[in-house]
């Protein structure tokens, strides 16, 4: 069966000043309706690069190599007015930082009347799915729609974000750093959200650093480091007993659990090296880690691990 | 020891003034590690200005080591300033862009005239710092947004302990970080405490860390003394349930 957003080999390089920064590298990954796939790494490691890949939300000094397709049909080669009318009714994305992705200057029921309209709803129709949205999460339309960004707390314009993207009823949301400086009670709050958008049938694409969300949300779950996918699979296998080394090494880091930092530094991204990239900060490396890139191996439970431990031997 | 008492900060506003800071008192000894909890909104950040002497509160008193500083304000003196040192939450925010990763890391010296005139001690100084945060070398030579956020938070840690103070202000550290970085920055502030007896304050919304890695807590709700006489900070414990 083909997935309804399907990311193949996808490779992602910025020519910059100091050389070719290779921030995506051989990515696969797949999302099913109503499926939660978790992108969690460090900052850096390609998370963000590969949301916005998936839209095409791309500068110009970047070279793409591989596949996205969305139902089965490739996006990296659809002419930019194609793509405009499939971002915000195929596939949404929920931005990092709410309260710097909306307009500060303009009242919110404009900005979200004008999302709406934009996704080819009529005013009529924008009005009441808008309503029907912000009544989910306990927000009234005529009283948001009067106040500014500034006006509504964290948690308020997260919601507002949050509807913005739903109002196309889009097959895929990816949502970049949703709690990022949230406190606790947001983090529930968002959580809970979240959630309910994969509960509606939609995939769903979360990116982010905060482990704890991401044990809460469940899923299936990719690992990325220096660029690459180390290891996917199942959320809970992963939490119960990741299969790579730096998944190990950083679930140790948690302060429930050890508060145990890795020593040294993930590689630059403008110099990865010919092998393992997290080898040089292995504890449990042997020679052939230090020689070639290891491939993803299958694991036990049904994920895969980028390395030469769970090779077949 | 740092003390500040009934400490009370507004902001004005055409819908009236916001109480940010109502009559706010905390003490924080030489050493310890005081974990500052509150919800969103409930003015950590700007107490935290206040203590860093950036923002001068509306009344109460700030004395540290015995030397009053709510007075000064703006004008409080080089050395009152750098026994008080604050990390920010976003360091891409918190560094001059245009200055490289070891010019900031040095600027706070050479703002006070405190830096080495000799060329080979100022470098000796930055490689100290750079390895104690965990930067390489070639780190030092690039400019804010040619390194990762972690990376440059280790810088703002290292541009903060530089100028070695009595006491360091981590507002929510590691809230954009990933665990690992978080846990690296922890132990460097940990090996500095225990040579210079640096009293840390840590701000932050994550009350499991704050809960293994403070010796005391204290949620800013219940450090105001609208209603009662400077109440202790509390001890460790499991999650406030109030709402």
């Amino acid at each position: 069966m083909t997935a309804l957003l399907e990311v193949e080999g996808l490779s992602v390089a910025f020519r910059t000043r100091r050389g070719v920064v290779q921030a995506l590298s051989q990515a696969s990954v797949a999302v099913q309706p109503g499926q939660l796939l978790l992108v969690v790494g460090e900052s850096g490691s390609g998370k963000t690069v590969l949301a916005h890949t998936m839209l095409r939300l791309l500068p110009r000094n970047v070279d793409v190599s591989g596949s996205v397709r969305l139902g089965g049909q490739e996006l990296l080669d659809l002419p930019p007015g194609v793509l405009r009318r499939l971002r915000g009714r195929r596939m949404a994305l929920i931005p990092q930082s709410p309260a710097s992705s909306l307009n500060p200057v303009r009242r919110l029921g404009g900005q979200l009347l004008e999302a709406a309209q934009a996704r080819g709803l009529t005013k009529q129709q924008a009005r009441t799915r808008l309503r029907e949205l912000l009544d989910e999460v306990g927000l009234d339309l005529d009283v948001v729609g009067g106040r500014y960004v500034h006006q509504l707390s964290g948690g308020m314009q997260q919601r507002i974000v949050n509807a913005m993207a739903l109002v196309g009823a889009p097959d895929v949301v990816i949502a970049d750093e949703p709690t990022s400086g949230l406190d606790a009670d947001l983090v529930d709050t968002t959580a809970a959200q979240l959630r309910a958008i994969s509960a509606r049938g939609a995939a769903l694409v979360v990116i982010t650093h905060d482990l704890r969300l991401a044990q809460r949300l469940g899923g299936r779950l990719a690992l990325l480091y220096a660029s690459r996918i180390v290891e996917v699979g199942p959320t809970a296998a992963f939490f119960a007993a990741p299969a790579h080394p730096y998944g190990r090494e950083l679930l140790r880091a948690l302060p429930e659990r050890e508060g145990k930092s890795i020593p040294g530094m993930s590689p630059q991204l403008t110099a990865l090296p010919g092998h393992c990239a997290f080898a040089d900060r292995c504890p449990d490396r042997f020679d052939r880690c230090t020689q070639t890139v290891p491939d993803l191996y299958p694991l036990p439970g049904g994920g895969l691990a980028r390395c030469f431990a769970h090779a077949e031997r | 020891m740092l003390s500040a008492e009934a400490i009370t900060k507004r902001f004005g506003g055409r819908s009236g003034a916001v109480v940010a800071v109502d009559r706010v008192s905390l003490t924080v000894e030489r050493g310890a590690r005081l974990g500052l909890v509150g919800p969103s909104g409930s003015g950590k950040s700007t107490l935290a200005q206040i203590i860093a002497m950036l923002l001068a509160p509306d009344s109460g008193v700030l004395t540290i080591d015995g030397d009053r500083v709510d007075t000064w304000g703006a004008r409080c003196s080089r050395e009152l300033r750098h026994r008080v040192q604050l990390v920010f939450q976003a360091p891409r925010i918190a560094v001059d862009p245009r200055l490289r990763i070891g010019d900031a890391i040095l600027e706070p010296l050479a703002a006070s005239g405190t830096l080495p005139s000799v060329a080979d001690e100022r470098g000796e100084l930055l490689r100290t710092w750079a390895t104690r945060v965990g930067l390489t070398a070639d780190l030092l030579e690039r400019f804010p947004h040619e390194v990762s956020e972690g990376q440059l938070q280790r810088a703002c840690l290292a541009r903060a302990l530089v100028v070695r103070p009595r006491y360091l202000i981590c507002d929510e550290l590691s809230s954009m970080l990933d665990v690992s970085t978080q846990a690296a920055l922890l132990e460097t502030i940990a090996a500095v405490q225990d040579e210079q007896d640096l009293a840390v304050l840590l701000i932050t919304h994550d009350r499991v860390l704050a809960d293994t890695w403070c010796g005391q807590i204290a949620d800013i709700r219940e450090l105001s003394t609208r209603d009662q006489q400077c109440p202790p900070p509390l001890p460790s414990s499991p999650v406030s349930t109030r709402a």
